[in-house]
């Protein structure tokens, strides 16, 4: 059992956590969620004395009456992977590329335990096959850059379980990973729980992963747990208006009333890309064939590497195809130069990061009006820039502004501004509001459909998250394997889908349950 | 690994091949033929066109070039214009020296890096770890002539420990190595004080990782996620400096062989320049140049070695 | 961090003003000699004493840090004149055989030590600074076109590239617009390294006979002289020597500061 009592914590002068208060008993699961900010991951940080340098941490993380804020660190050395065990977000990066899976399980056996190599190496693989990485297939000799996201996670699982701790800190850890497979880790996760009677603290921004894991939620908000309890009574009785919001926002739809006009936008026949790899070719796209109609809005869906991301790049001509065609209004998408100014200016595209994309050394005026390369600048680009600043809900001073003094959501609003600008008929949006926390995709979401009401925007809306799609698009296509492989009303593809794909992908997708909304 | 091994070796091939292309055709550049050069002021036009025809200067440019490098391929260097004596033979003999004095301090600033650079990692906003990476800094800013200057003032003339000069051949290894002893300090102290600088660098930038985050969660004190984790990783950039810093040497070497008048191949080529020896100068530059192309020839096996993920590239 | 900036842009300011100053004004003639006068250690009226054949040291070395630095700037400007374009072609045609050739033609001209390049050009051309400023400057080529490339290839990716091309701008102009500005403080920290190393290298060729020649004074040949005098007058030898190292560690430091200052990753403390 571990107990944090009033734990608050300084760093810089700004108060980070602030009187935190949480049980974390023994089998069962404690969902911590918060938005992006709210010092999630400084409790984790913090429960395992491996805050930032020069954070200042008060209150008691008590452990067989003893508090670990107060213990020194060879002391803490020994609490670390023996008593509580912990697994990032990034599975990509949170193994020694250079060592094999194996050792790194069994580094912490040797360690804590005083095993010798063999050993410990037997009881790594013991633990391996525990997390769903069985002996034939994934011998211990494999380096991580052999393995996929999921299964790097299960490594990291099975080396924060190594020494049974009676404690296991999860901090986002499915965030990085496909719905499908985000779904089987924490079902491990769970399991792990129950069956080795281990304390589980999941700390994740989603609160339908929550939902469906946890036995107790807390509420976090500016460092502090606004709300507590159970599981159920949390969601059910709302106590909190941050509660209420988070809620609200999670699932949120946006008031929308398509019209589409035929003859339709964008028309992709018979698309086909191959990518040449060390390894063999890659046919990235397979014959693929979609429309998207005049202020229509189609979703795509589909799991990292199924082609989506390369299907948004040979539509804005980016890059060229093998095989196909591609037409926006009647004419040839081509890449390159050949492809007419007028026609590209007829398409504009969002993407996910909102920190990646515009140039840190420009200001807003000339990022807004970079688009106009295409059109040629008009003499009143100036305030065309503060038009269209005010359209997504920001201030014509701001053209003045560099980027880093605006927040995500803001910087989001900026991407749509610029891809507006130019007036363009189809907008692809890639991954646009996947980065964002749920209150601000909320409202940008809502913006979304507002502009596309205004101006009859047609919508290319790209997302690995059938949950967004839904409330954003008239159509949904599944993508897999470079096809695809199913297309209907959100309704129709959710409700009822018929391909194993489309099924997988629905019943993976965390929920909250009806009857607690 | 093999496919790894064997991209490697055509790429060795192809370096040399244009490197000797390049050094060939430079040194064609070099005004006043050998031929006249060995004739003097006063040759006869006939003697001078036998001469020559002779040495087969009047055949075109690709043709002489085809000639010489089939002819290393075969192990020939050549005879040298001045001496009369094969080129080939005369190399061998100056990398006794040469290769000694490079590979030692190579060795040597290896050893004295590894330590530096560690303790100035783990040492990171202490005293201590300031100290060792301002050392590092009057180090690389050293030249190494001079050093070495200040070496045979201190210990040569005043101490009278060591020789101030010249190399008496190994047949006396003892006093070979003597003779060696400060040449080597002279060039590697300046280069370790470089790879000390990258390495703390590296372990810094990795140390910052996802990984150690990972082991420290397991437990690993703050030195065991550095000895066991952040080392390994932060050798791959230390391996390219390593594989860069040859050509320094090698550089360094022909200035310090001139300090401490050692009959090394930076000397050679120094005289053959003088004397307008073209091929020995042709020659013993693609020995140096095929030595950095070696070296970073090693270092991309080395690279495979240590990091699983090239070993399948 | 402060600290290295500011002793760093102190000893690299000295040697400039130096250098500049010793344009218009030294001491002493430095081609003036006073055999009388010879091996004279530092005094008030010789700050830096006289050298074997009375010549002021002081006025010898004010004159030095003239020829080393522009022989060190114009090989930093040719490096990065010819470098920096090179390493930005790469990067945009990066995977490409254009990336390929010019990486490999970049190994092939690094696998050549920088004195080896002098060498051969002295051959050529005969022994000169400008000799040396070529030579250490066609070294310099393929370090800055490595820097340039290695810090573009990640720019590349960014999603404000995509969006500059979805604008339908072309690689030349994303290279110019986009990638240079935001490589360029990388760019500056490699040059002020580059302009001490040439320092360092430009010594050495002098000091072996393959810069500067007689009369222009430099520090490498002042050691060369100083060498034979060493036992008898070791402020001879010392002085340049000092004056290499003092400037080259200013370089260097103001270098570090400028990274640290203009690099926002390295500034958070972790």
């Amino acid at each position: 059992m571990i107990r944090l009592e009033g734990l608050s914590a300084v760093l810089g002068g700004q108060p980070v956590l602030d009187q935190v208060s949480l049980d974390l008993a023994p089998g069962s699961i404690t969902g911590l969620v918060g938005e992006s900010g709210s010092g999630k991951s400084m409790t984790a940080l913090a429960i395992m004395g491996l805050l930032p340098p020069g954070t200042r941490a008060t209150g008691r993380v008590m452990l067989d009456r003893r508090n670990l804020l107060d213990l020194p660190e060879p002391e803490m050395c020994r609490i670390r992977g023996r008593r509580i065990g912990m697994i990032f977000q990034e599975p990509m990066t949170a193994l020694n590329p250079l060592m094999p899976i194996g050792d790194q399980v069994a580094e912490a056996l040797r360690l804590h335990g005083g095993l010798d190599r063999t050993a410990a190496l037997a009881l790594a693989r013991e633990r391996l096959d525990r997390v769903g990485l069985p002996a034939p297939r994934f011998p211990l000799t494999l380096y991580p850059h052999e393995l996929s996201g999921g299964q790097r996670q299960r490594v990291a699982i099975a080396m924060a379980i190594a020494l049974r701790p009676g404690l296991l800190i999860a901090d986002e850890p499915t965030t990085a990973l496909d719905v499908t497979t985000q779904a089987r880790i924490l079902d491990l996760l769970k399991t792990l729980a129950r069956e080795d009677g281990m304390a589980l603290l999941l700390i994740t921004h989603d609160l339908a992963v929550v939902a469906g894991m946890a036995d107790r939620v807390a509420v976090m908000q500016g460092g502090r747990i606004v709300e507590s309890g159970p599981a159920e009574a949390v969601f059910r009785q709302r106590r909190h208006p941050y509660t209420r919001q988070l809620i609200a926002a999670s699932g949120y739809r946006p008031a929308r009333n398509p019209r589409p006009v035929p003859p339709p936008l964008l028309e992709v026949r018979e698309a086909v890309r191959d990518y040449r790899l060390p390894q063999g070719g890659l046919r990235a796209l397979d014959r693929v064939s979609l429309t998207v109609g005049r202020g229509e809005s189609v979703g795509l869906v589909g799991e990292s590497g199924c082609g989506k991301s390369t299907l948004a790049r040979v539509i804005l001509g980016l890059d060229p195809l093998q095989a196909g065609q591609i037409r926006l209004d009647g004419q040839d998408v081509t890449a390159g130069r050949r492809m007419p100014r007028s026609l590209r200016a007829r398409m504009q595209v969002v993407f996910q990061d909102p920190f990646g994309s515009f140039d840190p050394r420009w200001r807003v005026e000339r990022l807004l009006a970079e688009p106009f390369h295409l059109t040629g600048r008009p003499p009143d680009w100036r305030d065309r820039v503060g038009a269209a600043l005010e359209e997504v809900g920001l201030q014509p001073t701001d053209a003045r502004r560099f980027i880093h003094e605006f927040s995500g959501g803001q910087r989001q609003r900026l991407a749509i501004a610029r891809a507006l600008i130019i007036r363009p008929a189809l907008i692809v949006l890639d991954e646009a509001v996947s980065a964002l926390d749920v209150r601000v995709r909320a409202q940008v979401l809502d913006l979304l459909a507002r502009l596309q009401a205004d101006h009859g925007l047609s919508y290319l809306f790209i997302s690995h998250d059938l949950s967004v799609v839904r409330g954003m698009a008239d159509r949904v296509l599944v993508m897999q394997a470079g096809r695809i492989v199913e297309e209907g009303p959100p309704e129709q593809v959710i409700g009822a889908p018929r391909h194993p794909q489309t099924q997988a992908l629905v019943a993976a997708m965390p929920v909250i349950p009806a009857e607690w909304v | 690994m093999l496919r790894y091994l064997s991209r490697r070796m055509i790429v060795l091939g192809l370096s040399l091949l244009a490197a000797s292309a390049l050094i060939f055709s430079v040194t064609e550049l070099v005004p006043g033929d050998p031929a006249s050069f060995m004739l003097g002021t006063g040759a006869q036009p006939e003697t001078l066109a036998a001469l020559r025809q002779q040495m087969g200067l009047d055949r075109p440019l690709p043709l002489r070039y085809a000639a010489w490098a089939g002819a290393i391929l075969q192990g020939d260097f050549g005879t040298s214009f001045t001496y009369r004596t094969p080129v080939g033979a005369m190399i061998a003999q100056r990398l006794q020296v040469s290769l000694p004095l490079a590979l030692m301090a190579l060795a040597l600033a290896v050893a004295v890096a590894l330590p530096v650079g560690l303790y100035g990692a783990a040492r990171r906003g202490r005293a201590g770890g300031g100290l060792a990476m301002g050392a590092t800094q009057l180090g690389i800013a050293l030249p190494n002539f001079w050093f070495a200057m200040l070496l045979v003032l201190v210990f040569a003339v005043r101490l009278r420990w060591l020789p101030a000069g010249g190399f008496p051949g190994w047949s006396d290894p003892g006093a070979a190595l003597k003779s060696l002893i400060l040449p080597v300090v002279a060039l590697a102290l300046p280069q370790a004080a470089i790879l000390a600088r990258v390495l703390r660098s590296a372990l810094v930038e990795t140390q910052a990782q996802d990984y150690i985050r990972t082991a420290r969660a397991k437990g690993l004190t703050s030195g065991q996620t550095l000895r066991r984790h952040a080392l390994r990783n932060a050798l791959i950039p230390v391996l390219t400096i390593l594989g860069m810093q040859f050509s320094f040497l090698l550089a360094g070497a022909i200035i310090i062989e001139n300090v401490f008048s050692l009959p090394g191949l930076g000397r050679m080529i120094f005289q053959a320049i003088t004397q307008r020896d073209l091929i020995v100068v042709q020659s013993a530059v693609l020995v140096l140049v095929a030595a950095v192309n070696a070296v970073t020839f090693l270092v991309d096996l080395a690279y495979g070695a240590v990091d699983p993920r090239l070993r399948r590239a | 961090m402060r600290m290295a900036l500011t002793l760093g842009g102190a000893l690299a300011g000295l040697a400039l003003a130096a250098a500049v100053l010793s344009a218009v004004w030294t001491p002493y003639d430095a081609g003036q000699m006073a055999i009388a006068d010879k091996l004279r250690p530092p005094s008030a009226a010789h700050w830096f004493g006289t050298d074997h054949f009375g010549r002021d040291i002081l006025s010898m070395a004010m004159l030095g840090a003239q020829t080393s630095m522009a022989v060190a700037l114009v090989a930093v400007v040719i490096g990065m004149g010819l470098g920096v374009p090179l390493g930005l072609l790469a990067a945009a045609r990066r995977g490409t055989w254009v990336d390929e050739i010019v990486m490999r033609g970049n190994d092939l001209v690094f696998a050549f030590p920088s004195l080896v390049i002098a060498i051969l050009i002295t051959a050529v051309r005969g022994p000169s600074a400008l000799n040396a400023m070529i030579a250490i400057g066609i070294f310099n080529i393929p370090v800055f076109a490595r820097v340039t490339r290695g810090a573009a290839l990640p720019v590349w990716v960014l999603d404000y590239i995509r969006a500059a091309r979805v604008s339908g701008k072309g690689a030349g102009l994303i290279s110019l617009q986009h990638v240079l500005p935001n490589i360029a403080g990388l760019l500056i920290v490699q040059a002020t390294i580059q302009f001490s190393l040439g320092i360092l290298a430009e010594a050495g060729l002098s000091y072996v006979g393959l810069g500067a020649q007689p009369p222009t004074p430099s520090w490498g040949r002042m050691l060369a002289e100083a060498q034979t005098m060493v036992t008898l007058a070791p402020h001879v030898a010392v002085i340049p020597g000092l004056c290499i190292l003092l400037t080259v560690l200013g370089l260097n430091l103001l270098g570090d500061g400028l990274r640290d200052a203009l690099d926002p990753r390295l500034r958070v403390p972790r």
